[in-house]
């Protein structure tokens, strides 16, 4: 579970990013958090992963206390986490099945794991047969499934999707998205960072939208509330 | 620490000194100077500290007994000289042996002629056990009864003990300069590995590594590079050592000097060596890695 209470995040620089921002999504949930360039979507994917602390308000995620963790603390609760980007950040001198390994080992899986757990999530991505690839040699759909099975591979409560169909073309991008509509029936909560209005437009999902830092509209209504 | 998560150290440890193959060989390369560098610099002090010893252990002051005394009476100060602190040993030489031993150190005995063991005194040779309190000592000896005068070679000491004082700190010195150099580079090194490996540090970070868990093979890296470097420059410096003291001194003819055996300092000099190498390898890539575990 995602909990905003009355966030607010100001930088050095004096930029206020959030200015109150108060939300709550439930576990299971699938949800878009939408809004233009400079709106704080990015700031809350940081204050998510516990890159940034808010300066005023309460996050919680997953059950930790963003608040007042402690660094100690903080790749435990990131191991709830799957966190997938815009431009896929894979280890190019790494395979398809060493990268999505890799997010395991990191985390001190035994081999016998990662050898039952990876061929799993990559059948679920449809990529098994791409498992001995280097990034490079995959499209940029293909690339993204990847990331997504680094981000599913340790099953965490909550995927965090940051522009993941960006790079890629509108059939591609369509993939992508049923793909994580496919990860969120099987019960990981998804929140999609995005501006594709016919994307969003295409599901029938919860759309938090974000406008100078403070939420401006919260619902099923689709794209850009804010768009009136 | 799980088997599989040492191998996992190791195995990336290795990789990663492969994989930046120049730049582990340039680090090598930089411990090895400094590492002989340093090694040359304590056995030269060693050495320096060693002659020094060896001259002290020959150095002597001459305590000249009142000639109001007769050779009996003299002998009977020997108790009373040998109390003086830092005395360490005491001989008794009755005038005739000096006058004698005098006289052969000139080729012509003949121009002393007329001339007998009474123009010189009975003495105590004394050697002493600190050569920079000599001057205290022979002011010590000036001061016991029927003991007329003390000849020392105060200038003597006086330029030995700077010596080794001077060797002494300029040795300090440069070890220090050399290991902070080394610590420098060694951090550099490691730094340009993980600049190289940041995106994959962000994603250890991103998807719940530790900080030790990312740390480890870094120190790893340190770990094997500062432990080569210490044993080629432990090979380097033996090969030097044994060269400069058998071709150099022996071939120069300099032979009043005695340098210490390499093998009487090899064990303490290996082990400094490891730990310097290993200190710099650990501390340096600890500094080089600090910075990207901080989010």
């Amino acid at each position: 579970m995602v909990q905003f209470t009355d966030v607010f995040k100001s930088y050095e620089n004096g930029t206020k990013a959030l200015r109150g921002v108060s939300f709550t999504i439930h576990d299971g949930e699938f949800a878009f958090l939408v809004g233009p360039s400079g709106s704080g979507k990015t700031t809350i994917i940081k204050l998510l992963t516990g890159e940034i602390a808010p300066t005023d308000g309460k996050v919680l995620v997953n059950d930790y206390d963003l608040t007042n963790i402690r660094f100690g603390k903080m790749p435990y609760m990131r191991r709830t986490l799957g966190v997938v980007f815009q431009d896929f950040r894979l280890i190019e001198d790494k395979t398809v099945y060493e990268n999505v390994a890799f997010a395991m080992r990191v985390i001190g899986a035994s081999n016998k794991e990662i050898r039952r757990r990876v061929p799993y999530v990559l059948e679920l991505v449809g990529l098994d047969t791409r498992t001995r690839r280097r990034p490079q040699e995959l499209s940029g759909g293909e690339q993204q499934r990847v990331a997504i099975a680094r981000a599913l591979v340790n099953n965490p409560r909550l995927i965090i999707a940051d522009e993941p169909t960006g790079n890629l073309d509108p059939a591609r991008s369509l993939e992508i998205m049923l793909l994580l509509q496919k990860i969120n029936e099987l019960g990981t909560t998804v929140l999609v960072v995005t501006h594709e209005k016919e994307l969003v437009d295409s599901f029938s999902k919860r759309v938090i939208a974000i406008d100078g830092g403070k939420i401006i509209s919260d619902g099923m209504d689709g794209y850009y509330t804010y768009e009136r | 620490m799980r088997g599989n998560r040492f191998t996992y150290y190791v195995r990336e440890g290795i990789g990663s000194i492969f994989n930046h193959g120049f730049m582990s060989f340039a680090s090598v390369c930089i411990i090895v100077a400094c590492l002989i560098i340093m090694g040359s610099f304590t056995l030269l002090a060693l050495n320096v500290d060693n002659i020094i010893n060896t001259m002290e252990s020959q150095n002597e002051l001459m305590a000249f007994v009142d000639e109001s005394l007769s050779q009996e009476e003299a002998r009977a100060l020997q108790g009373a000289v040998e109390a003086v602190p830092n005395v360490s040993k005491v001989y008794f030489v009755t005038r005739e042996a000096a006058w004698n031993s005098f006289v052969s150190t000139y080729q012509n005995p003949g121009m002393f002629a007329g001339l007998d063991a009474t123009t010189v005194r009975d003495r105590f040779v004394v050697y002493i056990d600190d050569i920079s309190l000599m001057a205290q000592t022979q002011e010590n000896l000036s001061h016991v009864a029927g003991i007329a005068a003390v000849n020392a070679q105060l200038e003597i000491s006086a330029g030995f003990v700077r010596i080794r004082n001077i060797v002494t700190v300029a040795s300090v010195a440069l070890v220090l300069v050399l290991f902070v150099i080394s610590l420098f580079i060694m951090s550099n090194t490691i730094k340009l590995t993980t600049f190289e490996r940041r995106d994959e540090i962000a994603i250890m970070k991103m998807v719940g590594a530790t900080s030790s868990f990312i740390r480890w093979p870094f120190v790893v890296q340190g770990l094997i590079l500062g432990l080569l470097g210490a044993l080629v420059s432990f090979t380097l410096e033996w090969g030097l050592y044994e060269l400069l003291t058998e071709k150099l001194i022996s071939g120069a003819g300099i032979s009043f000097l005695t340098m210490i055996p390499f093998y009487n300092v090899a064990v303490p000099l290996l082990a400094a060596f490891t730990v310097v190498g290993l200190g710099v390898g650990v501390i340096g890539s600890t500094l080089a890695i600090k910075n990207y575990l901080k989010v």
